[in-house]
């Protein structure tokens, strides 16, 4: 278990679910109802993970017994230069994870776009709307089953 | 601002219109974004100056009672660097509150990454931050390479580090120009922008293109840099310094641009980190931060150079600190050509890179790798990896997932521009509107980058 899985696994037991190391780049896998928890821990010190770089998502619709989106937070710790990533599985039918505002408020914009772009809930957000489709656009069209169509092109000489 | 209670009495525009019916639908209150855009849409001019003449009727029209004027700042307006709206309450002069309203930009870049193998990505990746297309290609082609474990020749990576460098040198000019503009020094825009031009110049010598070069490949780069170029760069970066000195004795003293740019847009250095700011706004902040030294990559250990940074945190030393970190960068250019070590231009795997363009005709092993790696492309082992550079703007994080396809399963960038625009909520809240023109253009956002 690498040093951050288990720093967290030892404040939150029963959070990490797996944790791996691949291409050089460490991941925990954290269960999603402890992901506030956490947030919290590992923000503060000795850990020290202040700067909360990205959240996004990745549609796997062939996973959905595992949870069908998989949200991934990559943290980094400015002191020390190191990074991680946590990954945690939202949920085939109606996604929802909590939010991690509160922590980081950094992720307010993040959180908007991966609810904009997959539908992924993010309960406690405070001002959870579209951000980069408009208001009233219909569905979410980074999931795998949203179509990539283009639009259907006038012709000024059509009838 | 409306309350939700008598929304329903107003004209909308068609799309606040749905969305509103979508809201009630789900059972769910408007948030306060959404909110904001249907307060800002709700009224036709001539509505608005009905409504401004019946509260003036009104008996409580007491000093202090006055609601706030919303305006639409955007997003056709020259100060926002391009289609940025941002629905502004104001009260006078002073900006209560401000919602930024992106998206219109957006051209479902990551998307359409889906559906190319992973060389033609490059292409699309290119155009997020346009500014720095050698950036966005630089981050996707490492987190491709780290997937697959490919290892780049030390000359490509140098090279690598040469472009880069001049593509900051150039995306800081395209920052001094228009801020410049924005605050009535008109001259700064005719001296950067010529400047700049030898910059794109460059870029068009080496790769044929002046702005979104495909010039990274995975592997290293597309050629080896052409005769005459080592010449033309070391002409330009010699002639910088002193055009910077030029330059700076124009503003760093003008007193217009001193009143306009000191003391404006500042947040403490812990909230910046929290809002996850990154790049010359951070490091005006005083905060040591510059991935080039704290994590280096392309070799970046290997050169000399300072990270400039800035005290109080204002507009001004986000001024200073880019004009220093031209120079630095013309140093890194200089250390770069001088070590310049022999060697390919790019990997030699012939798995993932194409072969050279002369073989083709002679060689039929080359000619079948060549059709292959045009036609499937190639694959990459099931995995993830998330690469990040410090671009002229700050940490630019590419996130790539591979499913074994010829084609990635998600590519995503961590634009600094989307989450350096977070902070200009808390920066106006309570400032004058005049200095939000400052504050944009201090925090330098392209909004290619923003919306993608």
């Amino acid at each position: 278990m690498s040093e951050v899985a288990a720093a967290i696994e030892a404040a939150c037991p029963g959070a990490v679910l797996a944790d791996l190391e691949h291409v050089g780049e460490t991941t925990v896998e954290i269960a999603a109802d402890h992901l506030l928890t956490v947030a919290r821990f590992i923000q503060g010190a000795p850990l020290s993970f202040t700067l909360l770089s990205d959240v996004t998502c990745a549609d796997f619709p062939e996973h959905a017994d595992a949870g069908r989106f998989r949200l991934a937070y990559h943290l980094y710790a400015p002191e020390s230069g190191r990074r991680v990533r946590l990954r945690v599985w939202a949920g085939a039918e109606d996604p929802e994870v909590p939010s991690v505002t509160p922590v980081w408020r950094t992720a307010d914009w993040h959180e908007r776009e991966t609810y904009d772009m997959f539908g992924v809930r993010f309960a406690g957000h405070p001002d959870l709307a579209r951000i980069l489709m408009p208001l009233d656009w219909e569905g979410h069209p980074l999931r795998r089953d949203y179509p990539l169509g283009g639009e259907e092109v006038v012709f000024t000489d059509a009838e | 601002m409306p309350s939700e209670a008598n929304l329903g009495a107003m004209p909308f525009d068609e799309e606040t219109r749905t969305a509103l019916e979508a809201s009630r639908r789900e059972g769910r209150a408007l948030t306060e974004t959404e909110r904001a855009i249907v307060g800002a849409e709700a009224l036709t001019p001539l509505e608005a100056i009905e409504r401004s003449r019946q509260s003036a009727d009104r008996a409580d029209h007491a000093p202090g009672s006055r609601q706030p004027m919303i305006i639409n700042l955007g997003p056709q307006h020259p100060s926002t660097h391009g289609v940025l709206r941002l629905v502004t309450q104001l009260d006078g002069e002073v900006i209560r509150d401000l919602h930024p309203v992106i998206g219109y930009l957006h051209t479902g870049i990551e998307k359409q990454c889906e559906n190319k193998t992973y060389w033609q990505a490059i292409t699309l990746v290119t155009r997020m931050d346009y500014l720095a297309s050698y950036f966005n290609t630089a981050a996707y082609t490492m987190a491709v390479e780290r997937l697959l474990g490919l290892e780049v020749p030390e000359r490509a990576q140098y090279i690598r580090v040469i472009m880069m460098e001049i593509n900051r040198i150039a995306s800081h000019l395209v920052w001094l120009g228009t801020s410049g503009l924005e605050l009535g020094a008109m001259t700064m825009m005719f001296y950067s922008y010529r400047e700049r031009e030898k910059a794109l110049d460059l870029g068009e010598m080496i790769a044929g293109d002046r702005m979104n070069t495909r010039f990274f490949q995975v592997g290293g780069c597309a050629d080896d840099i052409p005769q005459g170029f080592e010449q033309r760069v070391r002409t330009w970066i010699d002639e910088l310094p002193g055009h910077i000195d030029t330059w700076e004795g124009m503003l760093s003293t003008n007193p217009i641009w001193v009143d306009r740019t000191r003391g404006v847009g500042v947040l403490p250095a812990d909230e910046l980190l929290n809002l996850g700011v990154t790049g010359p706004v951070l490091r005006a902040a005083g905060v040591d931060l510059d991935l080039r030294r704290a994590n280096p990559y392309c070799g970046y250990e290997h050169f000399d150079f300072q990270v400039p940074l800035g005290t109080a945190g204002d507009s001004y030393d986000r001024y200073t600190v880019r004009m220093r970190e031209m120079r630095e960068s013309a140093r890194i250019i200089q250390q770069a050509l001088d070590g310049l070590p022999e060697g390919r231009h790019i990997a030699d795997d012939r798995k993932v890179v194409l072969p050279p363009r002369g073989e083709l005709a002679t060689s039929m092993e080359a000619l079948i790798h060549h059709f292959k790696l045009v036609t499937e492309g190639f694959t990459v082992p099931e995995g993830e990896s998330y690469v990040a550079v410090e671009s002229p703007r700050g940490e630019l994080g590419c996130y790539v997932v591979a499913d074994g396809t010829p084609k990635p399963r998600r590519v995503h960038m961590r634009d600094p521009s989307f989450v350096n625009l977070q902070a200009l909520r808390p920066m106006a809240r309570g400032a004058y509107l005049a200095d939000l023109v400052t504050m944009i253009g201090s925090l330098d956002n392209v909004m290619g980058g923003v919306d993608r």
